[in-house]
């Protein structure tokens, strides 16, 4: 029981800004273990910019932000590659290599981070991965091969392979039809159950935040506005948090 | 107003300090536990083995032109024997380095600098890090040394092209046999004619993979700073050449010469 309520991610006063130019001014957020939470903004509201700090891709003007205890911004670069080995992030543009064929892409965070050399296990794992997200006969194609939705699953499969405890989403259904959307949505939903991770999603698309979110934060202003459930946000007596769901 | 006058002084300090900071951390990976000897063998691939049709075209026209040029002038003083020498003293110490370095700067600089720039702007770069990997190891340090191997490699190629092809114009006109032409264009290469200029490739191979790899890796996001980026890196490059080149053969001619 103690383990299901675990804060994983704990942010204090999180401040960024960019050029002079205030993108998060004062976040407070926690996470627990196992928990899938939402975050819902406009754009440019720094979204993106708060799971960057949490992987430590970007560091904090101001405030602090711990992953398992550890405060990102006083981690060692090799403390950091460790910490990370534990976090996969899914990105918004998929971010696959394009120089590499799928099968090196999943290798790629295979070797590196759980430094397996053996070729079969490799290859075992990649080709078990690509069958839970439904790639199986893209192994040896080049992600410009790939349409739309198979490239957002190559994404997540590549995330998945090393069994990561937390996933970060930036915007996992952006540019995608209804259909693959919910599909993809559905596909994340089903990995979060399967292997039990604790799960921050960034994204404005509503029926994707519907399947997954336990939780849903709401950010305005470069601040968090408001917290709660699907339901009780969509009931919300704040007309720019209904706003997001009508 | 004293901000205004000193902002380019401060930009271009701000500059080189970052460049600094980045070629501290090209060493610092350079000795870090594994080398990735596969990037490495991928970008010697790239760098240099699509490189070498235009080498031998660019080392064989070499040849041929600085014959056909200086061939009037030595006829007039009944110096034509001493064409093979001239041609080869011309193209080891100096020609050949320099203009394959400049055409490398344009093909594998702007190569770097679009491809890290592309992957820089698509967060690539980011999903590596991400990832477990080193960006600066596995992406800029096997780019510099393949470049570091290759240029001097691809300069040797079009060393020998050249005095084939100074062999070709001359035959154009008088008759030198293959073996006469070969034996009177080495007989006069010294050692100090061959290892400054080896050098020299090296030196123009790191400035070309730098200038890639920095221009690459400093895009902003947005498809217009790819190609920025590639333009940047050409030109820095090439400017690189000439400065490495005006430098090597002050220290050369005070070293060996004097």
């Amino acid at each position: 029981m103690k383990a299901e309520t675990e804060t994983v991610i704990e942010i204090k006063n999180l401040e960024k800004s960019f050029n002079g130019n205030l993108v998060l001014s004062g976040i407070n957020l926690s996470v627990k273990k196992g928990e899938s939470l939402v975050i819902l903004g406009r754009s440019g509201e720094g979204k993106s910019v708060t799971l960057k700090c949490i992987t430590g891709l970007l560091l904090p003007d101001a405030g602090s932000v711990k992953v398992f205890d550890n405060e990102i911004a006083e981690l060692d670069v090799e403390s950091l590659k460790n910490l990370r080995c534990r976090m996969g992030y899914l990105f918004q543009g998929s971010a696959l290599y394009d120089s590499m064929t799928v099968r090196e892409n999943l290798a790629f965070p295979l070797k590196r981070i759980l430094k397996i050399k053996d070729h079969r296990e490799i290859e075992k794992r990649c080709v078990q991965v690509l069958q839970e997200v439904g790639l199986q006969d893209t192994i040896d194609k080049m992600p410009s091969e790939l349409s739309g939705g198979m490239r957002k699953r190559m994404a997540l499969a590549r995330t998945l392979v090393v069994r990561p405890e937390i996933i970060l989403y930036d915007e996992p259904t952006t540019g995608l039809d209804i259909i693959t959307s919910k599909e993809i949505s559905q596909l994340i939903l089903k990995m979060q159950k399967q292997y039990q991770t604790t799960s921050v999603i960034v994204t404005h698309d509503i029926p994707c935040t519907k399947i997954i979110a336990d939780r849903i934060v709401v950010m305005n202003n470069g601040t968090y506005t408001a917290t709660g459930s699907f339901e009780e946000l969509e009931n919300s007596d704040d007309e720019f948090i209904r706003s997001f769901f009508n | 107003m004293a901000i205004t006058i000193f902002s380019p002084v401060t930009r271009a300090l701000e500059t080189l300090g970052d460049n600094a900071y980045f070629f501290k951390s090209i060493i610092r990976n350079t000795f870090r536990k594994g080398f990735e000897w596969n990037e490495f063998y991928r970008q010697c691939y790239n760098t240099g083995y699509k490189s070498i049709g235009i080498t031998l075209l660019t080392g064989f026209i070499l040849g041929i032109v600085l014959t056909l040029q200086s061939q009037p002038t030595l006829k007039d003083f009944g110096a034509e024997s001493f064409i093979p020498g001239m041609v080869s003293i011309s193209v080891f110490r100096e020609i050949c380095p320099v203009i394959i370095a400049l055409i490398c700067a344009g093909k594998i600089a702007s190569g770097i600098g679009a491809e890290l720039g592309s992957m820089n702007v698509t967060e690539q770069i980011d999903a590596m890090e991400v990832s477990g990997a080193n960006p600066v190891q596995f992406l800029v340090v096997p780019r510099i040394f393949a470049c570091m191997l290759m240029i001097p490699l691809l300069t040797i190629i079009a060393d020998a092209l050249a005095i084939f092809g100074g062999y070709m114009a001359t035959n154009l006109s008088e008759g030198m046999t293959f073996k006469l032409f070969f034996t009177k264009a080495f007989s006069v290469l010294e050692f100090s004619d061959i290892v400054p200029a080896v050098i020299k490739s090296v030196l123009f191979g790191l400035a070309i993979g730098f200038t890639g790899c920095w221009n690459g890796f400093n895009s902003t996001h947005g498809t217009e700073s790819v190609g920025r980026a590639a333009n940047k890196a050409v030109v820095t490059a090439s400017v690189a050449v000439i400065v490495i080149d005006v430098i090597v053969v002050q220290i050369t001619s005070w070293v060996v010469y004097s």
